[in-house]
């Protein structure tokens, strides 16, 4: 039995009929096709799921997607805009903060929500703020720095 | 046009994954596309007595359900191994069976039992639930050195005492038992080198896909090695013709060898799809992946180390005991044999060394390369025996490694260092390496903070590595002598387009490496165009020739040496083209800035004219054929020795037992660099998962075999906040042997971390008179350790 939901996400209305127990993620990757959102594991673990609903991180593995009804969603597709990088998208690039790519997506979303909530976050404090994201190839150092560029940049 | 070598050139590939833009395996969704879900073992050993689908075919939406005894049925093979390691003997080592579906008993948590395909994922995995297996448990062997114990429960039939093979290398035991006996100091240790997971971020995921109208096979699947897969896939599993077979393998999210190997998955992907007539996906949920991975590590293992009463190494004697798991995974032989026992002489003069090591089989997931692969063990075992020396002989531990290294070579002028193990090494100047490691940690102002900290009742400790490594894995004779079933040579392909763009097909794999802007820095460079004009093709089986994959630090070595070729062959041809429109002869033309020229004159041609006449060749050289087109394969002379020292700085809070870490210094060489900001991110990987191994992971079975920390609520991940910033920096010895001088950096900080941690760990517990802690060091081992 369909539920109707009606979802903005990237700033592009949609009304499905969803499954129930239809996770957001699978929403994002299998009904609307954006699959820069990733499945890193089952247990709300490794952050490779973020996009922000309504403004903040979540994790969309842990959300159902009849949760989202009404909600704006912004996932990795929706961060550039027209073309041009966001600010975090760049800095990755330019520090060299992603290697497979895999974790990048809910690393940048992840990061979107600290930037919003602490713009000038010391080195500490966005090590603490990746809490809820595993990437097992960068070693989070590049990761760190890329976040603290995307800072400067935002506040300059 | 400025050179691009050694050039931090921003990555190319990241404009598609900063975007979302990447496609993995599991992004792709094909017309008509069925879902599968394994059932798996809950058992670690028992008996299959029924299997009862019918309550799951009935299930609306369930396209198919296949069992162990339909695969038994269909005569299809196995799961191959690919590397033969004999007993001491001379006897084969014992390679039992490793079927997709087991159809009679399980032999470990995960062992696949059925597979239930439906028309979506959550019907599939509804209808798995329905399906009754009846089972008979049996006794559970774990632990690798009690498995050959009298009364351990059997894994195979085919294996007394769960022995695959024993092993030996090095000088003959006698010599080495005897030199052992007149030495004046031995130092012995007994540790585990425990199982990891290498947790890819991206859990694997495979598609079969069936054309009926071309009989062709199509297999997507997430790996670091995809016409090694077709080719043990074709050959030894399905027995269908490799010319059919496409296997594809686009962006791959992470691998650290855990994508090396033929998976069980892939191979029954692609046998649904024919049976079915349509696509099959499955895709690991994160607790498969930590049952159905392939582990890392997992050696039980005895050294001593002979000294004489200068302080120089004479002996060194390694008992191990390397568990293999349940089945032989595909390079499984090799880990703890070849890639372990050969590196024992480290960086050390060491003149006799034995190594004993045997492989069994545990009722426990199949073990195989992971990171570094039996490098790491052998690191660890050394670098852990010299620092235990020099604590129990009274010498600073630096000093002691400073005596005892090998001194400088450069494989030009110098002859390459032969080891007691069966290696030359190629290159290497060890001392320089440790000296400006010391140099940056401030070693003698460090000693001095260490004294005031303990007057102060504080833990403060520091530990050194050095370490060496075989990586460019591999000369094809040297390892078709010592039992790999393949070549190890890479392919390339080189294809100037008529317009001057060049499009560059390579064997090796990139899954975060970022070999689409390294090999195209080398390209660019050596064509003197623009980075943008060369495009690297990778992971395609039908645009790719051939290809043996990316692992054993071999990509740049092996496959960019292949690219260097074809450049080389592309330019001799070019020169006779531009030759014949400059009205010159070739040998009196060089090549620079991308053209062509007289030397000596203005007279030049542009890189793009030429591969335009090479393409319309109306005014062209008698006898040449047209276009410019080449390939190559590159079958290494050695492998590559890449070294370095690395220092750990930890602080232990004595009242809780958390060891944090305080500084890490790492100085490496990997030869000649082409991109600085890409090798200092594989040195930063490879250091956070070495340093994951000292403090954090390990894999816990329990007696039952049941993996208990399989998620990643439960087995401990390096995060942000349990790393420092590294402090990294390098030399430069040039590999001799290979066109590029480069000697790899995949594995390099993987290999070195791990023990300078725990050695730091055990300097800061100096007070207490502990000699090891096992690791990880967890808050729990280390509060143990100094209450006990």
């Amino acid at each position: 039995m369909g539920i109707a939901i009606r979802v903005t996400v990237n700033g592009n209305e949609h009304s499905h009929e969803v499954d129930p127990r239809t996770l957001l993620v699978y929403y994002l990757r299998e009904t609307l096709r954006l699959t820069g959102t990733h499945v890193g594991c089952d247990t709300s673990s490794c952050g490779a799921c973020v996009v922000l609903v309504d403004g903040t991180a979540v994790k969309s593995c842990t959300m159902l997607a009849v949760q989202a009804d009404g909600c704006s969603v912004t996932t990795i597709e929706g961060m550039s805009n027209n073309g041009d990088l966001h600010p975090l998208q760049e800095s990755f690039r330019d520090e060299h903060g992603l290697q497979c790519g895999f974790c990048t997506p809910g690393m940048i979303m992840s990061a979107a929500d600290l930037l919003m909530k602490n713009p000038d976050p010391s080195e500490e404090e966005i090590r603490e703020g990746l809490e809820g994201n595993l990437c097992r190839c960068t070693g989070y150092h590049n990761i760190i720095k890329s976040i603290r560029l995307a800072a400067e940049k935002l506040n300059a | 046009m400025a050179s691009l070598i050694g050039k931090s050139v921003k990555r190319v590939e990241d404009k598609r994954f900063i975007t979302g833009k990447g496609k993995y395996t599991d992004d792709i969704v094909l017309p008509r596309m069925s879902y599968a879900v394994i059932v798996r073992s809950p058992f670690a050993h028992a008996k299959i007595k029924n299997v009862d689908t019918s309550k799951a075919l009935a299930h609306p939406g369930v396209v198919a359900i296949f069992t162990g005894k339909d695969i038994a049925d269909s005569g299809i093979g196995g799961v191959p191994c690919g590397w033969q390691v004999d007993f001491k003997n001379g006897d084969t080592m014992k390679e039992p069976p490793h079927p997709l579906l087991v159809a009679d008993k399980a032999r470990y948590a995960g062992d696949g039992v059925a597979v239930v395909i439906a028309t979506d994922q959550a019907t599939a995995k509804d209808a798995a639930e329905l399906v009754v297996v009846d089972y008979d448990p049996l006794g559970v062997i774990v632990d690798a050195a009690k498995a050959v114990e009298e009364g351990a429960a059997q894994v195979h039939d085919e294996a007394p005492s769960n022995m695959c093979f024993d092993w030996e290398l090095g000088n003959p035991k006698a010599e080495v038992d005897a030199a052992i006996e007149a030495s004046h100091h031995v130092t012995t240790l007994e540790f585990v080198n425990q199982r990891l997971v290498a947790n890819a971020i991206e859990p694997r995921c495979a598609i079969g896909d069936y054309d009926p109208s071309t009989e062709k096979y199509t297999l997507y699947t997430s790996t670091q090695n995809p016409h090694l897969i077709r080719l043990l896939m074709c050959a030894f599993v399905l027995g269908i013709p490799e010319h059919k077979v496409r296997v594809v393998s686009y962006d791959v999210g992470g691998g650290f060898g855990s994508k090396i190997f033929h998976y069980a998955e892939e191979a029954l992907m692609t046998w649904c799809a024919k049976q079915l007539e349509r696509p099959v996906k499955w895709t690991a949920e994160r607790s498969e992946s930590f049952k159905t991975d392939a582990h890392g590590r997992d050696h039980v293992t005895k050294a001593e180390m002979g000294f004489d009463a200068e302080g120089n190494i004479i002996a060194l004697r390694v008992n191990t005991f390397a568990n293999l798991g349940a089945y032989l995974s595909t390079f499984a032989p090799c880990v703890p044999t070849y890639l372990h026992g050969t590196l024992l002489q480290g960086l050390y003069t060491t003149p006799k060394i034995n190594v004993d090591v045997t492989g069994v089989f545990t009722n426990t997931t199949p073990v195989d390369a992971y990171r570094g692969a039996g490098r790491p063990e052998a690191t660890y075992l050394l670098e852990r025996l010299l620092d235990t020396a020099a604590l129990e002989m009274n010498v600073d531990p630096a000093k002691l490694r400073l005596q005892n290294f090998i001194p400088p070579f450069d494989g030009v002028n110098q002859e390459g260092y032969m080891t007691q193990v069966a290696l030359q090494y190629d290159s290497g100047d060890y001392h320089t390496v440790l000296e400006k490691a010391l140099e940056m940690v401030g070693y003698e102002d460090f000693r001095k903070e260490q004294e005031a900290a303990r007057e102060e009742g504080r833990l403060l400790g520091i530990g050194f590595s050095t370490y060496i490594e075989a990586c460019g894995i591999a000369p094809s004779a040297v390892v078709g002598a010592l039992g790999a079933r393949a070549g190890l040579y890479e392919s390339s392909q080189v294809r100037i387009q008529p317009t001057g763009k060049v499009s560059v097909y390579t064997g090796s794999h990139s899954h975060g490496q970022g070999h689409e802007t390294t090999f195209a820095q080398v390209v660019a460079d050596k064509f003197g165009i623009a980075l943008e004009d060369v495009e690297i093709v990778h992971g395609d089986s039908e645009a790719v020739a051939f290809g043996m994959g990316t692992y054993g630090s071999r990509s740049l070595a092996v496959g960019g040496s292949a690219i260097v070729k074809s450049i080389e062959k592309v330019l001799e041809k070019g020169a006779k083209i531009a030759a014949h429109k400059l009205e010159a002869s070739p040998e009196d033309l060089e090549y620079a800035g991308g053209q062509w020229t007289v030397k000596g004159t203005d007279k030049s041609i542009a890189f793009g004219d030429v591969a335009l006449t090479a393409y319309v060749p109306h005014d062209y050289p008698e006898g040449l054929e047209p276009g410019l087109d080449f390939s190559s394969f590159y079958d290494p002379a050695n492998f590559t020795y890449p070294y370095g020292a690395h220092i750990a700085i930890v602080e232990i809070d004595r009242e809780t037992g958390v060891v944090t870490l305080q500084r890490f210094i790492a100085v490496d060489d990997v030869g000649n660099v082409i991109n600085p900001m890409i090798v200092d991110g594989q040195i930063h990987g490879g250091l956070a998962q070495g340093i994951g191994q000292a403090l954090y992971e390990g894999v816990i079975y329990d007696e039952s075999g049941q993996l208990a920390n399989g998620s990643y609520m439960d087995y401990t991940m390096p995060r942000a906040d349990d790393l420092p910033n590294f402090e990294i920096d390098r030399t430069v010895t040039p590999c001799p042997h290979n066109p590029l001088g480069v000697k790899g950096c995949g594995e390099a900080g993987a290999i070195g971390s791990t023990p300078a941690v725990v050695n730091a760990v055990m300097d800061a517990l100096r007070p207490f008179g502990i000699k090891h802690v096992e690791m990880p060091c967890t808050p729990e081992r280390v509060w143990n350790a100094m209450n006990s």
